[in-house]
């Protein structure tokens, strides 16, 4: 039986989507999350078994506006946003062929998906035909630690002159040409991993993976209107970071062989799908793969407020954040940072230059307050 | 993050409670403070769900948008928000004072200024989109709105952008005052959450602070203090009451979205109060006063830039605008820094660590020494200090003093725990200096590379003149045709 099946349980593994691979790449130290994520476990139902329930969700408004916005850009063979494409990229193209990729008939799998996705792209890449396509639905493929997950952008691949576009479309708003930030650095890392995704593809069908053009074109609601705007947004710097983050995932086989033969993730669900696990012994089980709680965890992953739980029993600095263990020169447990400071904690080799501003810092703070 | 706020997060998770950043007070709050929570739809850019808002903890007022997708309901709201806030700016333009200027023309300033208090800095950049989206609507022609909209939207745009001015007061957001004043055992990203970091500060009788912050992180006991409201809320009660408000239209389902609205915003309307009330129990720092006072002449200074009828802010400063925008606010952060500094020595001790700054005795003084020959002799006191902080500053380094402001020193020489200074500025005119102005031997001072002198704004062509290479000058302001309207609001 394969590992990653036996941590899992007799269920099938949750597919990856891009968001999740992108906040994978958020947190790449954390080993439970790899092992978790690789076996395609599922993390909310164990967080909420644990009794730790993720404390984010996502209101229904939000989900409407998103999908009534993919609509509108999508709507009559996406006629709107091949207008915008033409501004951008300042095309002299008339028209654009549209493919449904999503369209094979019946309720088809995703490898069935997969195969005919590349089916055509790989005749597109070898045509060279220069009347531009657009391709919806397509499903791609990306390789994390051994298991294959199928990513389906909401959106769409643009072929024109031999080169991709990847089209990301999201429904939060551009205002005078700016947008929040954070939500800007999302839709970036998602459309990175796509980007990565459809690369590798063509490069497995043997054309050159540089056709797809690191450039995005991110598709957002212009100004309080509802009206679409395209941009140009480069993802070099996103790229970089996941194939990077990617290539140290793979090391995850030698976590997993080094876990002990009998644990598994198993929720032991009855015929009516409710746990029957008991939570002492799954709260072991997760412990068993050593977490690197960060409070950015408390935004991407689903087993956070379990993690930060531990961190606090374990009076781990990371519970304050990065800057406060940047500021603490590393030092790992908050006993050992007050017994630093307070002197009654000789200072262990490396730590002499922390302890000696920590004291600095314990002496000033008890003189002036 | 310093060491020293670094360890106060520790010694806060150690004991369970926050612990003091500041010993005084350094934002300015005003006597008759409003404060506002605006609630946001999610998903929308900028669909306002409700405001609750008021100078009197006692009687919030609630204004709610039925349906936030509804345009008309928008601008009505808009202009509901606008009766409420319009009146309180302009309460505050009536009583000024004479400001004597040395050089210049004499001129009015107001004696006080409105100050909005939002939850957190999601709320701040709301209330600069609100204003956005108003301040250009127009009072007639085709999709006309009520003559108070835009106003509103220009003061809005006014306020949120004087609220990113470093050390002004005239919007500040409750977690960041708070943040400011007081460590918790917490991450910063968590003390975004209002309620918890009111947990850690002032947690219920017999609960830590830490166990309160905790049970502040349920949605269900604390709602978010927004802009975004809580995705089970809006999902379980929210959604199904604007339902019902659509298809019926009536008078009881806008209560019904009114009450579920106003059941989210009444734990936050108490805390912001209490966020207040731990502001106001601090003593306030010497520097507030001065800031506040930059506060009031921003603010006057606008309210006549209205009256003589000057277009709306634009939507992007231009070249001109924006360097000077930038220098302008480099300038305030280094004076804001500086003074906090001088006005609290726990923030001090943070430039203590790293050796920017020292404290220590005075172990010799020569306050009669002078250097140079005949009319260029020059009185120049040498000191010199005996610390034991690290001090790491060059020779030359130019240094100020919070217990004799407006003097400076020049470090001479670093020998050991031995720093000798040269007073060179404000230690009094002539070949004596003034009595007291060359501290003593034995007496306790502190020296900081920080210094809050006056400092020339940049040297910045007038817009009209801005050069090619940054555009040239900017298009003049035209409001949006009547034919063409630029943008809907839905």
């Amino acid at each position: 039986m394969d590992p990653l099946d036996r941590l899992r349980g007799p269920v099938p593994p949750r597919p990856h989507d891009a968001r999740a691979i992108a906040a994978l790449a958020a947190n790449p130290g954390c080993a439970r999350r790899a092992v978790l994520d690789a076996a395609g476990i599922d993390k909310d139902a164990t967080a909420t078994h644990l009794g730790f329930p993720a404390p984010f969700g996502q209101s229904p408004f939000a989900i409407t506006r998103g999908n009534a916005f993919e609509a509108l850009v999508k709507e009559s063979g996406c006629a709107e946003l091949l207008r915008m494409l033409r501004e951008l990229l300042g095309l002299p193209i008339a028209q654009a062929a549209y493919t449904d990729l999503g369209d094979v008939g019946g309720n088809p799998s995703a490898h069935l998906r997969h195969s005919h996705t590349r089916g055509l792209l790989d005749r597109a890449a070898r045509d060279r035909d220069d009347a531009g396509t657009l391709y919806d639905h397509p499903l791609l493929r990306l390789e994390i630690a051994g298991q294959s997950a199928y990513l389906e952008p909401d959106v769409v691949a643009f072929q024109l002159g031999g080169r991709f576009h990847i089209i990301e479309i999201k429904s939060f708003a551009v205002v005078d040409g700016q947008a929040e930030p954070d939500k800007v650095a999302a839709a970036a890392r998602q459309a990175a991993v796509y980007v990565l995704a459809l690369r590798n593809m063509l490069q497995e069908l043997g054309h050159d993976p540089g056709r797809v053009s690191h450039e995005v074109v991110l598709v957002c609601p212009e100004n309080f209107a509802n009206r679409p705007a395209a941009t140009l947004v480069d993802v070099r710097r996103q790229l970089a970071v996941l194939r990077r983050q990617l290539a140290r995932m793979t090391r995850v086989g030698s976590i997993v062989d080094a876990l002990p033969p009998g644990l598994t993730f198993d929720l032991a669900r009855d015929a009516d799908g409710a746990p029957t696990r008991p939570v002492a012994e799954l709260r072991e089980a997760v412990r068993g793969v050593g977490a690197r709680y960060a409070p950015d965890c408390l935004s991407t992953c689903d087993l956070c407020l379990f993690c930060r739980d531990e961190a606090a029993a374990e009076g781990s600095t990371d519970l304050l954040g990065r800057q406060v263990r940047d500021a603490l020169g590393g030092v790992a447990t908050v006993p050992e940072a007050l017994g630093l400071a307070d002197g009654s904690l000789p200072p262990g080799e490396g730590q002499e230059e922390i302890a000696r501003l920590l004291r600095l810092a314990d002496r000033i703070y008890a003189e002036v307050s | 993050m310093s060491t020293l706020a670094a360890l106060a997060r520790l010694r806060a998770l150690r004991d369970g409670t926050a612990q003091r950043l500041a010993t005084v007070r350094h934002v300015h709050l005003s006597e008759r403070p409003m404060v506002l929570i605006p609630l946001r739809l999610a998903g929308e850019a900028a669909a306002p769900l409700a405001v609750m808002a008021g100078t009197d903890p006692a009687h919030p007022r609630l204004l709610v948008v039925p349906q936030p997708r509804d345009r008309d309901l928008r601008f009505a709201f808009a202009a509901e928000l606008a009766e409420l806030l319009l009146p309180y700016i302009e309460s505050l333009q009536k009583d000024t004072e004479t400001v004597e200027r040395r050089g210049a023309e004499p001129y009015e300033r107001c004696v006080d200024a409105p100050q909005l208090i939002v939850p957190n800095r999601g709320a701040a950049a709301f209330v600069q989109l609100l204003g956005r989206s108003t301040r250009f609507r127009r009072a007639e022609g085709p999709y006309a709105v009520h003559a108070s909209v835009p106003l509103l939207g220009r003061w809005l745009t006014f306020l949120a952008q004087r609220g990113r001015h470093p050390g002004s007061s005239l919007m500040p957001a409750a977690t960041e005052a708070l943040s400011l004043h007081w460590a918790t055992g917490q991450s910063a990203l968590e003390d975004a959450n209002l309620a918890s970091l009111i947990g850690w500060i002032d947690p219920p009788p017999g609960m830590t602070g830490a166990a309160a912050a905790r049970q502040a992180e349920d949605p269900l006991i604390w709602p978010p203090a927004g802009p975004a409201s809580d995705p089970g809320f809006d999902a379980e009660v929210l959604a199904p009451a604007i339902r019902a408000y659509e298809e019926t239209r009536t008078e009881h389902a806008e209560a019904r979205v009114r009450e579920a609205v106003r059941s989210q915003l009444e734990p936050t309307w108490r805390l912001m109060w209490r966020a207040v009330g731990l502001l106001a129990a601090l003593p306030a720092g010497p520097g507030c006063a001065g800031r506040w006072e930059a506060d009031r002449a921003a603010f006057t200074s606008f309210a006549a830039q209205l009256a003589e009828g000057a277009p709306p802010q634009p939507r992007r400063d231009g070249a001109v605008g924006a360097a000077s925008r930038l220098a302008r606010m480099e300038r305030a952060q280094a004076s804001y820094d500086a003074q906090r500094a001088y006005d609290d020595p726990l923030v001090m001790a943070g430039y203590r660590l790293t050796g920017e700054a020292f404290t220590g005795t005075v172990a010799h003084a020569d306050p009669e020494r002078t250097e140079g020959e005949g009319r260029g002799r020059k009185l120049r006191p040498l000191v010199t200090v005996r610390t034991t902080d690290p001090v790491r500053l060059a020779p030359g380094t130019r240094l100020g003093t919070p217990e004799r402001r407006g003097q400076q020193a020049e470090l001479v020489a670093i020998d050991g725990e031995h720093v000798t200074l040269k007073i060179v500025k404000g230690m009094g005119r002539g070949m004596a200096a003034t009595p007291g102005a060359v501290p003593g031997v034995g007496e306790r001072v502190c020296y900081a590379a920080l210094l809050d002198d006056f400092q020339p704004p940049a040297a910045l062509p007038p817009p009209e003149e801005t050069p090619w290479t940054h555009g040239g000058p900017p298009p003049e302001y035209e409001p949006p045709s009547d034919e063409e309207p630029d943008e809907e609001w839905s």
